[in-house]
């Protein structure tokens, strides 16, 4: 076993339990919390496979920025908890029945019926140069320019989204 | 040297929770929360697919990771949304339990 072999295991091992952590504890901090690992360990992923700049992007907008976000809006609004309720008593067990097939699934069109013989290397020392990341940009604003602005008036429209739902009504103002 | 079909293997388990986290949570931050798993995910095919056909053409192909950087400014986008609107679902009903969302009118 080579030593990315056992990097990749130990990490996947990390991130699916981060995820199942994340939703199995009833906490919702404690959920976000969890959230926050598993995109740190899909951010080495992202070393592993020679991707440096999205690792460092997952980590600033994901980890970073969306997480603190949740944070913040979980404690804003005190909802920690849900008061408990009845729920359908059938519906957990078939939620997690249709889960495993869906898994089974996927991994049968994907890994037996239509197998990958793609061996994953080490990322060498030029994927991790400054040229790698100049090329990067440069197939971004050259090839995507487009999608590029695309996504910035995205971005922009949902800023003023936000503004708009979040904006406190006047009293006696029709709508 | 790892397969390929790891990587794709975890990011079907990791498609997998957030969908089932997505069916058996209520509230509705932490249905959020699975959503953003799945897209992460999903995100790391991507690369994963993208190293793969690397290595298969040995050239260096950016159009995965360029995909993923969009994925990820979508995704913020969303969460600003998303995020807003169970504030102001919050402020109406007083709960983010997706059963109290039963009427169209706030």
């Amino acid at each position: 076993m080579s030593v990315d072999l056992i990097l990749f295991m130990v990490l996947a091992l990390i991130a699916i339990a981060a995820a199942i952590g994340m939703l199995a504890s009833q906490n919702a901090v404690y959920s976000a919390l969890f959230l926050v690992i598993n995109f740190a360990t899909v951010a080495v992923f992202y070393l592993l496979l020679g991707a440096p700049f999205i690792a460092m992007a997952q980590i600033t907008v994901y980890a970073g920025a969306i997480m603190v976000l949740f944070l913040f809006v979980i404690m804003l609004l005190g909802a920690e908890r849900l008061a408990p309720v009845k729920v359908l008593p059938y519906q957990r067990p078939m939620a997690i029945g249709l889960a495993v097939v869906l898994v089974v699934e996927a991994v049968y069109l994907m890994l037996v019926r239509n197998p990958s013989m793609a061996m994953i290397n080490p990322p060498t020392d030029a994927t991790n140069t400054v040229g790698a990341l100049q090329e990067l940009g440069m197939t971004l604003f050259n090839q995507y320019l487009l999608p590029f602005e695309v996504t910035s008036i995205l971005l922009l429209v949902a800023m003023i989204g936000a503004i708009v739902l979040t904006k406190q009504e006047k009293k006696g103002e029709q709508k | 040297m790892v397969p390929e079909t790891y990587y794709i293997a975890l990011s079907a388990i990791l498609f997998t929770i957030g969908a089932l986290g997505v069916l058996i949570r209520r509230n509705a931050l932490i249905i959020f929360m699975s959503v953003e798993l799945m897209l992460n995910a999903a995100n790391l095919a991507f690369v994963a697919f993208a190293r793969a056909r690397e290595a298969l053409t040995g050239t260096s192909i950016y159009s995965g990771q360029i995909i993923v950087f969009f994925v990820i400014a979508v995704a913020a986008a969303e969460v600003a949304v998303g995020l807003a609107l169970i504030v102001a679902i919050f402020k109406t009903k007083q709960s983010i339990d997706v059963d109290a969302m039963s009427s169209l009118k706030g």
